[in-house]
């Protein structure tokens, strides 16, 4: 096994793909010249050309509109928006071409494209800059979601969503770029759909994913050890469609579930989860779902602010205090 | 530093000389106002390295004869929009550089509280309405102040800055329709430093010279050397009265370049050192120091004396930043919606 940065890792799915397929190209703003803005496009324009990786002026709707198209006539676009806050403006390409093709063609067209670019708060990025706005994507029928947490994951979920023949989209926490891990030599898929149990424990199981699962991973051992409580981290990875069967397995063994979410808490993936737990596990529950999510207000620069919004320590460990009675 | 020639029918040639005709004391302001930009922004780029300042930051060093000279031209209860590369442009409109500075360090002092940082600079009472992160985000809001304006039947105009890298966002073709058609009194100002990030305008842009765009939507527009103050005024006065008296949309082209990468964390190696060198050959303060010491308005010693005022206030400006005081963690939630 190698240890990769993610930005590596998603560098080398992203090529290992083009080899494979000639239909898939990358296309964004900085992708090729300037090898990417943060640097995950990074020699693709050397190994490749111009043909397929290549570079457009700032104009959201149109190039994600275009590369939409593409996809429908037949080719394979990554398409690498810089933030998800920018994709705000693509939303229409998106929403209402890529994610309606199939099913308003009665299945004689189909929408192969992967949209990936950065989320979640950079730090210090302020308002229109820091958001996570997974929740906006999964709401939409005919959308896939992945959002991986380790460079392992990562690799081999966009590998998977590049062979795959729907609209994906891909998100990557813009503060994970420079994070490494382990990532398995030769060929590596991880497959759409199916979850990971990222740390095995008894008594509470916490799902989340992205930045926050790293964060989990991290101070799990040393929590469990503080609370008393040993944790469960489950890590869903892909957000449309859930893998409720680990979930569920998950919360059969612990009875007690933390959800924490860095997006804005009203109408967040993790209250699906949550809803979906309640009717199907009602009586495996020994508490209410609790969840940790950002404070839901537009993120304030201040760094003396912006701590207190995102989900910090305390209010974690609070909420698995408050599932387990402690 | 291009320079175009082509003219197309709504291209407008503004008369020169307006600016040599300023009151001595007005020209001596301008002089100051871009010495004292710059050391703010040498200042910014200092404290930034040391960590003080956070998150997104882009220096505006090269242009300050565009905000400058924008500035001159409008009146207080105009307004004044732009993007993200901003300190400079707030403090040509008289933003207060301490709640600049304060709010570049994320302090309850800053002129945004610490909510906004480096890229939303807000003082409306000066005129200045940001601060706007998006590419090309501000233009549509700005035609849409300029509609209000226009209802509320005040003299006032709107003047809304962007980059070259914005002109291709569908929007502004959007916005620069409807302000035509609809008559806004709007000042459309693309700051062409010819790069976007790290992409060259020609690279992405099939619009070059960026001025002739407004002739398909019968905008009246024209190009001017954006590095040299006197030029600049006087485009930007041209224009200004123009949109005041005809209730019309102009667009300007100010041809200009950043003599810093894009934002602090840009190495900037799309351009060669001999490259930006021929740049920096055109920067707007000496050049608009030796108009002023050849016209006899003031002498050299002067000038220093400017400069290093300027930089002692900069010094005192960081050292007020570092000790004002963190914002109170109510501000979190204060403001997202206007209360009862
Ligand atoms: C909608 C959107 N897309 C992308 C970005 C990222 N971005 C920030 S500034 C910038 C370059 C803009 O260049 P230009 O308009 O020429 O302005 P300059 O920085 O030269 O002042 C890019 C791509 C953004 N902020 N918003
Ligand atoms: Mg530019």
């Amino acid at each position: 096994m190698a240890q990769l940065l993610f930005r590596d890792a998603l560098n080398q799915a992203m090529s290992e793909e083009m080899e494979r397929d000639s239909r898939v190209y990358l296309v964004g703003e900085e992708v090729a010249q300037y090898d990417g803005a943060y640097k995950v496009s990074q020699g693709m324009l050397a190994r490749f050309g111009e043909k397929r990786v290549i570079d457009t002026p700032i104009a959201e709707l149109g190039f994600v509109a275009v590369a939409v198209g593409s996809a429908l006539g037949g080719l394979r676009p990554i398409i690498e928006v810089m933030t998800y806050n920018f994709a705000i403006l693509s939303l229409d390409a998106i929403i209402n071409t890529a994610a309606k093709a199939h099913q308003m063609t009665a299945g004689q067209l189909s929408c192969p494209i992967v949209l990936r670019g950065a989320t979640g708060a950079g730090g210090a990025l302020a308002a229109q800059h820091s958001q996570s706005l997974e929740s906006q994507y999964t709401h939409i029928p005919g959308l896939i979601c992945l959002s991986p947490s380790t460079p392992a994951d990562a690799k081999g979920l966009l590998k998977s969503a590049i062979r795959d023949p729907n609209p994906v989209i891909f998100f990557e926490h813009e503060a994970l770029y420079s994070a490494k891990g382990e990532v398995p030599d030769g060929e590596h898929l991880v497959p759409i759909g199916k979850g990971d149990i990222k740390r095995e424990g008894s008594d509470v199981t916490i799902i989340a994913w992205s930045r926050q699962m790293k964060q989990l991973i991290e101070q799990a051992d040393a929590w469990s050890e503080e609370l008393g409580l040993d944790i469960e981290l489950v890590d869903p990875r892909t957000l449309r469609p859930l893998d409720m069967e680990l979930i569920l397995a998950s919360v059969k063994k612990t009875g007690r579930v933390v959800i924490v979410e860095e997006g804005f808490q009203f109408n967040h993936v993790g209250a699906e989860i949550a809803y979906r737990i309640q009717r199907d596990g009602f009586d495996l529950l020994d508490a209410p779902v609790e969840r940790v999510t950002s404070i839901d207000v537009p993120m304030p620069y201040s760094p003396a602010l912006e701590k207190l919004v995102l989900p910090n320590a305390d209010r974690i460990k609070a909420a698995i205090r408050a599932v387990c009675y402690k | 530093m291009k320079q175009t020639s082509q003219l197309g029918a709504h291209a407008h040639n503004f008369p020169r000389g307006r600016a040599a005709e300023l009151p001595k004391e007005t020209l001596l302001k301008m002089y100051r106002d871009m010495v004292e930009q710059r050391r703010f922004e040498e200042a910014t780029g200092r404290a930034y390295g040391l960590g003080k300042i956070m998150g997104f930051c882009h220096l505006y060093i090269g242009q300050e004869a565009i905000s400058v000279g924008a500035a001159a031209a409008l009146r207080p209860s105009d307004v004044m929009m732009s993007a993200y590369r901003i300190h400079a442009q707030a403090m040509a409109r008289g933003v207060p550089p301490q709640a600049i500075m304060d709010e570049l360090f994320g302090k309850a002092t800053g002129c945004v509280q610490g909510l906004g940082g480096s890229m939303h600079i807000f003082d409306i009472a000066k005129g200045f309405w940001g601060g706007w992160g998006l590419v090309g985000q501000q233009v549509p809001t700005a035609a849409g102040v300029a509609f209000a304006q226009k209802y509320q039947s005040t003299s006032n105009i709107t003047m809304v800055f962007f980059g070259d890298g914005a002109v291709h966002q569908g929007a502004i073709h959007e916005t620069f329709n409807l302000a035509s058609v609809w008559g806004l009194p709007i000042v459309f100002v693309v700051e062409n430093n010819q790069y976007g990030m790290g992409t060259a305008l020609s690279r992405v842009s099939s619009l070059e010279p960026l001025h002739e765009m407004a002739d398909a939507y019968k905008i009246r527009h024209y190009e001017f050397n954006g590095m040299d103050l006197l030029e600049s005024y006087d485009a930007f006065a041209d224009a200004v009265d123009y949109a005041r008296e005809h209730s019309r949309p102009v667009y300007l082209e100010a041809h200009c370049s950043r003599f810093r990468g894009h934002s602090m964390s840009d190495p900037g190696k799309y351009r060669t050192k001999d490259q930006l060198e021929e740049e920096k050959a055109h920067d707007p303060i000496p050049g608009f120091a030796a108009f002023l010491v050849d016209c006899g308005v003031t002498t050299h010693e002067a000038l220093e004396a400017i400069d290093e005022t300027a930089k002692a206030g900069m010094k005192l400006i960081l050292e007020r930043a570092e000790a004002a005081p963190w914002p109170d963690p109510e501000l979190i939630s204060k403001y997202v919606l206007v209360s009862p």
